[in-house]
């Protein structure tokens, strides 16, 4: 997923920097602006980051609840790694961790509406 | 075989503070008489449950870390499932993961040792990165 919309939005999106810079292809700098778009595509979606990788968070713990619920929708479902950005090796633990808290009372199940 | 655990559980609210403490303390000469030792005991108060257990809607959280075989673990667990005021519990393997964090952290402490400081370096790595590109 990461490649692909890098690819995508390389023409688009890394032209601006393109000309001030040439030959900077690097990657974006985390949580920075999206960038204006000159005509192309209507809308700009703003690539993801992991935020474990970026704040390099290594321990998910079940009892950090505070980090925890960021991930977590108000249903008491896990949000998708489609949505959140985070990578497969950090959403694998995030989501024991938050079974981990669900089993102790931590966190909720998925299933009350509300 | 000496393994780390994190054996968390959730007393009764209106539990008494000497109960608890008569608890913890038999659960700590069980960890002792098993072989086993006892790192820490953290009593983490009184805290809202996220959904009701045996309808209570708080309960008071106690985190015991212990260090022992899987049969101490057992045991113990046995115990607080016939413990009646514990109304839930968990036990978590922390060992492994301890020891892949201190990997993390050793490789990082190499890194950081490697590169002397320069000022990309509160850049972080992709700062680093750029800077080469550029360069």
């Amino acid at each position: 997923m990461a490649e692909e919309t890098r690819t995508t939005s390389a023409p688009a999106g890394e032209r601006p920097a393109g000309e001030q810079r040439p030959g900077y292809r690097g990657p974006r700098p985390a949580g920075g602006p999206g960038g204006p778009r000159e005509g192309g595509r209507k809308y700009f979606r703003r690539k993801k980051v992991c935020k474990f990788c970026v704040e390099k968070i290594e321990a998910i713990n079940y009892k950090d609840v505070r980090l925890l619920s960021q991930f977590v929708a108000e249903s008491g479902k896990i949000v998708p790694r489609r949505l959140t950005g985070v990578c497969t090796p950090h959403q694998r633990r995030l989501s024991t961790a938050i079974k981990q808290a669900r089993n102790i009372a931590l966190l909720p199940f998925a299933g009350r509406p509300s | 075989m000496n393994r780390t655990y994190e054996l968390m559980f959730i007393v009764r609210p209106d539990m008494v503070e000497e109960e608890l403490d008569k608890l913890i303390s038999t659960l700590e000469s069980q960890v002792a008489s098993s072989g086993g030792t006892v790192k820490s005991v953290e009593r983490m108060g009184k805290r809202r449950l996220a959904y009701t257990v045996r309808r209570f809607q708080d309960g008071m959280y106690v985190l015991l870390t212990a260090e022992g075989s899987g049969a101490l673990i057992h045991e113990l667990e046995r115990r607080l499932r016939v413990t009646e005021p514990v109304i839930k519990f968990l036990t978590v393997r922390v060992d492994e993961e301890q020891k892949r964090l201190d990997k993390i952290k050793q490789i990082r402490e190499a890194r950081k040792k490697k590169a002397p400081p320069t000022p990309a370096e509160t850049g972080g790595e992709t700062g680093g990165e750029t800077a080469a590109v550029t360069a």
